[in-house]
This record gives C-alpha cells, structure tokens and sequence, in this order.
C-alpha cells in the first residue's frame, strides 16, 4: 500500500471511529483527530524526503512487466503510486501518486491540517460534530491533491468542501455567519457544477477519467480547438470560482470572516488552492489551445485579484476584512505562477489564526495589542510581514519565481525550436508582470504595515477589551507554520527543486502538444 | 399460460389478502404487528426477485415481458414496498380506521407497479396504471379523521380521474390508428397501412404521454403534488413519490421505445420531452425555495427530480435510460429516508412547518444525520447516491447535446436548478443543526429525545446504507442497469 493512501485514509478513518464515541468524551475528539492528523504529517514528511529516491528507483524498475499504467507513471514522472479498480464499467479507478508538485502540495496541506486541528481547541460546543467534519475535510483534500483520477480528484474535493456549510452555520462568528454560509456554499457548489460540466465533456472526448490514460491519449487524438476552448472556459471558470478569481472572489473575505478558525485555515490554506491546482494538473496539459485562447483573459482577471482586492484591503478597518481581501489579492499571484501556491497556502492559514484571538479587531479602536499580548503580536507581525513579500519568507522566494516566470516568458524559448504558446502575448504579460509587481510592492506593504501600526503599536486601550495571550502549546501551530515559512524562505531549493522538475514536465506536454 | 412468470405479482396479491383475511381474528391491539408479516413475505420476494436478476434473457405472455428491465424494477418497487410498509408501522398510532387495509392496499397498488414493470400491451398499461391509481385514492384519504387528508384524497381523485380519461382516449386512438394493443405491433402495422393514420396515432400517443406524465408529476401536469403530498399520510406520500413516479417512468421508456420507435428520431417528440425537462426543474426549483412546509417542500423537490430524470430519458439512447435507473435507485433511499424522518418528526410536533426541526441533531443525532444525508443525496453531493445519480445524467444529457437545439438550453437550465435546490436544501440542514425554531414563537424549541418505534430506525438505517453504498460502490447497480437497457434496446430493435 501506498504511504499516501494512509495519509489520506487516517483523517477519514478517524473519523468513522470517533462517529462510535459517546459525545461527552472531549478529550478523546481533540487528541484523536489531532493524532490522526499528525501522523498524516510525519507520512508526509517521510514521501516528501524520500521522493526522488522513490522516483529513481521507479525509474530504474524493468517495465515490461508492469502494466500501461506503471508505464505512464514512470514517463510523467510520479512516484509511490497505487491502483486499484473502482468502478471499472465508466473507466474511473482509485489511483493516487504524487510528481513534483503533488508532493509540496500534500506535504503543505498535511501541516496546515495539523495546525486546523490543533486549532480546534478553541471550539467549545458540539466538539464531536465538528472534529469530526474537520477530519473528513482533511482527508478530503488530502486525498485530491494525490489523485491520479479525475474523477477521484473531484469526488473528494467536493466532500471536503461540503463540511464548510455546517461548520459555518454552527460555530462561524458574528451575525453575518448565515448569509456567509450560504452564499459560500452556493458560489463553491455552482463553481463546482461548472468544472463538472467540464470534466463531463473531457471525459467524453477521452473515455476515461485517469488523468494518465488522458494525457496518453493526446499521443495519438486530438481535441479539436474549439471543443478545447469549450472545455477550457468551462474549467477556468468554474474552478475560477472556487479559488476567488476576480469577479467571483466576494465569498471569500465574508466566508472567511465569519468561520471558525481551524475551518478558515483548512479553506484559505489549503482547499482554496485547490481549484488551481486541478487548472495546473488537468486543463493546461491537456488543452494548450484552449489556454491558449484563455490564459491571457485570466492573466487580466488576475490582475483585478491583485490590483482590486489589494486596494479594497487598504481601505478596510476591520482586520478580519483586510485579511480576508488579501488572501484574494493573493490569489491573483498564485496564478501567475505554481511555485508561490505552496507558499501562499502556508501564508492563508497562518494568517486567518489570527482571527479570534481579539474579540474586536476594529482598527481605528484597538491598538497597542503587542504589549498585552506580546507572543501573539509576534507572530502576527511576522505572517503580516510574509504576507507583503519580506526575503527571508517563502513568500519572497515564491513571489520572485512568479515575477521572473511571467517576465520572461516571451524570451523563454528564443534558442528552440519551439514557438511558445504565449508568444503573441509578450508585451500583454509584461504589462501585467509590471503591474503585480507595484501592487505586490506598495499596496501589499500599505496594508500590512497599516494594520501593523494600528493595531499593535501605540499605547493599549485602558476601555478594551482585555484578550488573552496565546500560551503554552497552544503557540504550537503558530510555531509549526511560521517555521515552515521560513525554512522555505531561507531555503527555497527544497521546494522549487521539486517543483521545476514537474513543471518541466508539464512544460513539455502542453508544447509538445501545441505544437503538433 | 406460464404462471410462474407472474409469480411475484400473484404472491403480493397473496399477501395483500391472506392479511386482509387475517384482518378478521387479530385482535385490535395487535393489527400493526400484522405489517411484519408483509415486510417479511416482500422481504422473500425480493430476494425472489434478486435471484431472476443473474438469469437474464427475456420470457413472454401476452401484454408482459420479463426481461432485465423488468426484473430491476420489480426489485425496486419490492424494496419500496418493504420500506414503506415498515414506514407504516411505525405510522399506525395516527391511521384510525383499519390499519390492516392499509398493509393490504399497500401490497394491492405494489401488485400494479410490478405488472406496470413488465407491461408491452396497451391494455395491460391501463390496468397497472388504474391499479396503482385507484388504489392510492383510498390510501391518500387514508386519514379520515383529517380534513387535509380528505380534501388530498378528492384533489387525487378529480385530476387522477381525469388523467387517466385522457390516457385511455389515447389508447383508444392508438387503436384505431393501428388495430393492435402490442408495442411490438404498432409499427409493422403502421407501416403495413402505409403509414396513412399516422397522425391519429401521433395523438394518441401524445394523450397517453400526458396520462403518463401526470403519474411522474412533470410540469404541466404536477399541479396535484404538493396538495397531495401534504394532505396524505406520510408513508402514502412516500409511496407516490417513489414507486407511482418510478412506475410512470418505466413505462414511459418501454413505450417509448418499444411502441413508437416510428416516431422516435422526429424533433417534435424530443423537444416536448426537452421542454417539459425543463419546465418542471425550474418550477419545482423555484416553487421549494419559499415553501416552508416540508411536505410540500419535498414535493416541488420531486417535481424538479422528475425534471432531471425526464433529462435522462430525453436522450433516448442506452446511457441516458442507464441514468434514469441509477438516479432512480439512488433517488429511492434519499426520498424513503426523509419523509420517514419527517413523518416521525412532525407525527411529534403535530405541526409540518420547517421549525419542527429545530433542534433535531441533540434529539435524535440517527434521524438528524440521515435527513441530513438524504438531503445532501437529494442535492447531488458526494459521496452519496444521488451524486453519481446526477453525474450519470450529466453525463448522458452532455452527450445527446448535439441531438437538438433545445439541448443545451435545457441542461443550462438543469444545472441552474441544481444550484438553485441547493439552497433550499442546505435551508432544511440549517434548520437541524442551528435552527431557532419559529420567529414568532416565544417558547424556544422542543430540545426532549423524539420518541419513535423502532421500525422507523430499521428504515432509516436500510436507506442510508443504500445512499452509501450507491455512491461510493456504484459498481454492482451499475452492472444491474446495464444489463436492464440492454434489454430494453435490443428489445426494441
């Protein structure tokens, strides 16, 4: 069996085991899950370390024996791979393995699960029901990002989506929280519908949903370009919505806003970058016309993440508004570019912790938070200086990769043959590079800085308030994502050496198909 | 004449009268223990009728096939059968007058969706059809004591009445266009004459499908749902929405493709279909959104569900009738598990309004989990049946997209009401677990454990494990609908 198939298998099957334990045992709800969780990590860690030993010793594996399967794997480069039928009659199959990407994308998610979970001290009402909705979440998204299966990819995604709305409507915040849950489960649902009706018209022109089986079939069958354009519409559109592209983002910053911290964290953490994730892994190798046609309207729409959310979060005087508006304005980056989603992920959950501490985040009332809580202050001025690209975070290596990225696209492939596929576009994606880059420089740093004045400088209000400092283990997840940060940050060769190698991959297909 | 092809119909009249004759020495006390005997005689034919599933190929007496698709129906509606009857039980402290006749009426109207399963003569369509018709009159006014139930009762009667004129008119027409009963005939009959009634017999046939879509409550012809559905009693309810709808579907597609292939690839007959696709997800979706009785509330919802199945069978081909299956089964537990949630809920409250869930997940977590799951199968969300139900039928209408201009209009407008019923959906779920009860109520909601007969549990926990085993093992059924379109196909041809 494969470690990943326990990574994503302990969340769930804790959770049916805590179905069977009587709700008054608190106890026994915050250490399983939190148990469960860690030991998805520490797997996580383990095939994050050994991956390329893994992949080279696939590599090496004599492949007359093994099946198309192991072939595919082996070509596109995935490593600790397992297969087992499932429902054979519509070519849909439970498959998992992870390439470059895959296993940065479940290794972030694996932590920032940990850290939710860990979080979810802070619920004091129904703990059964909600440790047992957050666990099916984890191991929901645990199990999309390792999905070899379209079908699989979408199936477990949507249940780990599905938790929000309850979780919300019980033990979300403020009055809001009804309205928040519903139009959050509207918008991710139709979002949702949208790259189903997508996925529907891939599989149709493929016959199967086995993402390999897929991009095997591009050898020898195209997809005609304006089915391509279809598709790829439907799919960035859809999952569009789902990640908060502008003008679809209003969920988020509500949704945000009104949940409970660990929902929060696993939603602007992880599942969020889900829907790019899926963009990144099925629609662009599979069709390069079609983004073709698409990836400059979405390189504008990005720009309205970047440019518009950023300037609605400087305007904002509620700290749950303002970070909720940059995580948005975040996303406009990620999709710029794939090595800032792991970092930016990091960077969402860390920051929505911050959330409850206060009970009134008012910027204009409260200040001078930092001498009454000194750890919490901390932590929050270090995630606010991440958050606006400071070098020595993730997000300064992960930013810089975009900027480099988009920049020099049109030149990439000057010494080859290849005619790259956004060629006609150079002087469109420089504007835009330009753009992001100002606003990620000075909107970015207006904002955070703002808020790091307002809220924690100046003399503390003698009429607030008082809240409490974060203590004891409960500066664990703290710790545990900030430390990430900055490991990535100081050495950023651990994840885009893992990243390249796959995007190359990626690369190659969507030119060699683009060029035929 | 090969009896032993009827067995299943002739033993279920078997039980509907030995309990009616048992009816006579049971003393009053114990009538309701008389629904054991029928769960567990249905509960042998349906494993009878498992047993014929690996048999296959077809076997024919005049008017009635048993071919797969007979076979999975006749498993479908049995399984309805049992459920409903030990929905009944649990029910029986509401049903003043006998409740035995209620078992046996029961067992009468089943009697009809078997042979409805089974049906290839226009004869044998009109008795099923009036089997099950008539039969429900008397279950829906089953309350006397009630005046919802009553005025439900009359409602069903005058529109069921008038429905069936239409549909024998229709058939009265068919038969004088082509001098036969037998699907298999009109064609070569047709043709034979030199196709010169054809027209008559396209009026006919339009009649019957009207007669028809009453059954499947599709628009225009659902004005009956939602009366009928809050007056009746809640397992009769369940009932009409299970196996009458699924009833009116079979033989919707054995007429459709085994009686009129003639008239089968002209675009009239597939827009109609499109169009009333159509009608009925956007009327059903939108009448729920403000409906705050949950008995009508799960009636627009099953007009919008008749809606998505007619999608199905607008496609006209093997995939989409598979999906129609598939939806159904799974369609089945979800619609079985609510409105037994809902009977016993509101059966406490004495009260149909949506507040009377408040608080159901601290009263009963079992009930409050399974309306929970029935709702989110209802929906469409994974990993429940009604998740591969809808993405079967996607699947099938993206399919036959090209098949006619109306198509794409159509499955927009389905995939609006998807998202449309999700709002009214996650309204019910919002009730149970943070609902507040009546805003005009002064007293918070009732927060006491809902008393209930254990019957009810056995219901819930049979649907729920069939949402969870359709949707995440889909396999097996799958297999089973396959082989029911196959038969239905090659049949046809």
């Amino acid at each position: 069996m494969s470690p990943l198939t326990i990574i994503m298998g302990l969340p769930l099957i804790m959770a049916a085991i805590l179905t069977l334990v009587p709700a008054e045992k608190r106890a026994v709800f915050r250490w399983g899950a939190m148990l469960s969780t860690l030991a998805s990590l520490l797997l996580a860690i383990y095939v994050f370390a050994q991956f390329d030993t893994a992949l080279a010793a696939s590599q090496d594996v004599d492949d007359t024996q093994g099946s198309v399967f192991a072939t595919l794997e082996k070509e596109y480069g995935y490593a600790f791979t397992q297969r087992a039928p499932w429902i054979d009659s519509l070519n849909i199959s439970f498959h998992v393995g992870v390439d470059g990407i895959g296993v940065v994308m479940v290794l972030m998610a694996s932590i920032v699960a940990f850290a939710a979970t860990c979080c979810a001290g802070e619920i004091k009402a129904r703990e059964k029901e909600f440790t047992i909705l957050l666990l099916l979440m984890a191991g929901g998204i645990l199990g999309a990002f390792m999905s070899l299966d379209v079908f699989q990819m979408y199936f477990l995604h949507e249940l780990a989506l599905v938790p929000t709305f309850i979780m919300i409507g019980v033990w979300g915040r403020g009055k809001n929280r009804d309205y928040a849950a519903y139009k959050i489960t509207l918008y991710l649902s139709l979002g949702a519908l949208i790259a189903l009706a997508g996925l529907i018209l891939l599989y149709m022109e493929f016959e199967t949903f086995s993402l390999l089986g897929m991009l095997d079939h591009l050898h020898t069958q195209q997809i005609s370009t304006g089915k391509q354009n279809l598709i790829f519409a439907l799919l960035m559109f859809g999952l569009g919505i789902l990640v908060s592209l502008w003008p679809f983002h209003t969920w988020a910053p509500l949704g945000y806003g009104a949940a409970p911290t660990p929902t929060a964290m696993m939603h602007a953490g992880v599942i969020k970058k889900f829907g790019l994730f899926m963009l990144i892994r099925v629609a662009l190798p599979l069709l390069p016309e079609g983004a073709q046609t698409w990836l400059p309207v979405l390189a504008w729409l990005c720009l309205g993440n970047i440019l518009y959310c950023g300037l609605v979060a400087m305007r904002q005087k509620d700290l749950n508004q303002l970070i909720g508006n940059s995580s948005v304005a975040h996303m406009g980056f990620v999709f710029l570019g794939i090595a800032s989603l792991t970092t930016i992920g990091l960077t969402g959950a860390v920051m929505v912790m911050f959330y409850t501490q206060t009970r009134t985040l008012d910027m204009e009332n409260v200040s001078g938070l930092l001498k009454g809580m000194p750890f919490w202050g901390t932590a929050m001025i270090m995630a606010l200086l991440a958050g606006c690209g400071l070098p020595g975070f993730a997000n300064f290596a992960g930013e810089i990769t975009v900027f480099f990225g988009a920049w020099s696209i049109p030149t990439f492939e000057a010494g080859q043959k290849l005619t790259h596929p956004f060629q006609e576009y150079s002087l469109q994606f420089r504007v835009v590079t330009i753009i992001a880059i100002w606003s990620a420089l000075v909107i970015g740093a207006v904002y955070m800085l703002r808020a790091i004045r307002n809220l924690l400088h100046g003399e503390p209000d003698v009429d607030a308030p008082k809240a409490d400092d974060i203590t004891h283990w409960k500066k664990l997840p703290y710790a545990l994502l900030i430390g990430v940060l900055l490991l990535f940050g100081c050495y950023p060769k651990l994840l885009t050496g893992k990243i390249n190698t796959a995007y190359k991959s990626i690369q190659q297909a969507v030119q060699s198909n683009f060029s035929r | 004449m090969n009896l032993s092809l009827i067995s299943l119909e002739i033993g279920v009249t078997l039980i509907g009268a030995l309990v009616l004759l048992a009816d006579l020495w049971t003393p009053k006390a114990r009538k309701r223990q008389l629904g054991w005997f029928v769960v567990l005689g249905l509960a042998v034919l349906f494993g009878l009728s498992l047993r014929k599933f690996t048999g296959g190929g077809a076997a024919q007496i005049l008017g009635y096939t048993k071919d797969s698709l007979t076979v999975f129906f006749q498993g479908f509606f049995i399984m309805a059968g049992i459920l409903v009857t030990l929905l009944t039980i649990s029910y029986a402290d509401r049903i003043r007058s006998g409740i035995s006749e209620m078992y046996a009426l029961t067992c009468f109207a089943l009697t009809g969706m078997l042979f409805a399963a089974g049906a290839t003569s226009f004869v044998m369509v009109f008795v099923a059809v009036e089997l099950i018709t008539i039969t429900f009159y008397v279950l829906t006014s089953f309350e006397r004591n009630r005046l919802r139930s009553i005025e439900a009762g009359v409602k069903y009667l005058i529109l069921g009445a008038a429905a069936s004129a239409v549909m024998v008119f229709g058939i009265a027409l068919i038969y004088g266009s082509t001098g036969t009963l037998e699907f298999s005939e009109v064609t070569q009959n047709l043709e034979a004459d030199g196709i010169q009634h054809l027209m008559l017999f396209k009026l006919g046939m339009l009649l019957l499908l009207g007669g028809l879509a009453f059954k499947i409550a599709a628009v225009p012809f659902q004005l009956w749902v939602p009366d009928v559905y809050q007056g009746a009693p809640t397992p009769v309810t369940a009932f009409l929405a299970t196996g009458s709808k699924a009833a009116g579907f079979v033989l919707l597609l054995r007429i459709l493709h085994e009686a009129c292939p003639i008239i089968l690839d002209e675009t009239w007959l597939r827009q109609l279909l499109a169009v009333m696709a159509g009608a009925s997800i956007l009327y059903g979706s939108l009448c729920a959104l403000r409906q705050r009785n949950l008995k009508r509330l799960l009636g627009y919802s099953g007009i919008a569900s008749a809606g998505y199945v007619l999608l199905g069978v607008v496609t006209l081909n093997a995939e989409g009738t598979q999906a129609v299956l598939f939806y159904l089964a799974g369609y089945l537990f979800a619609v079985l598990a609510a409105f037994t949630v809902i009977a016993m809920v509101t059966e406490d409250a004495n009260d149909e309004d949506i507040s009377v869930l408040a608080n159901l997940h601290q009263r009963s977590p079992l009930f409050a989990i399974t309306l929970t799951l029935a709702i989110m199968s209802l929906a469409g969300v994974p990993p429940l049946a009604g998740f591969f139900g809808k993405f079967l039928l996607l699947k099938a209408a993206f399919g036959a997209a090209g098949s006619d201009p109306v198509m794409p209009w159509v499955i927009g407008i389905a995939i609006a009401g998807v998202v449309i019923s999700l709002f009214y959906y996650f309204g019910i779920i919002r009730v149970i677990y943070w609902g507040t009860g009546q805003l005009w109520a002064e007293k918070k909601p009732n927060a006491d454990p809902i008393e209930c007969p254990d019957t009810a549990d056995i219901v819930v926990l049979i649907c729920v494990f069939g949402m969870l085993a359709l949707g995440i093992f889909p396999e097996p059924v799958l297999n089973l609908v396959e082989d029911a379109s196959t038969a239905l196909f090659s049949s046809a041809q």
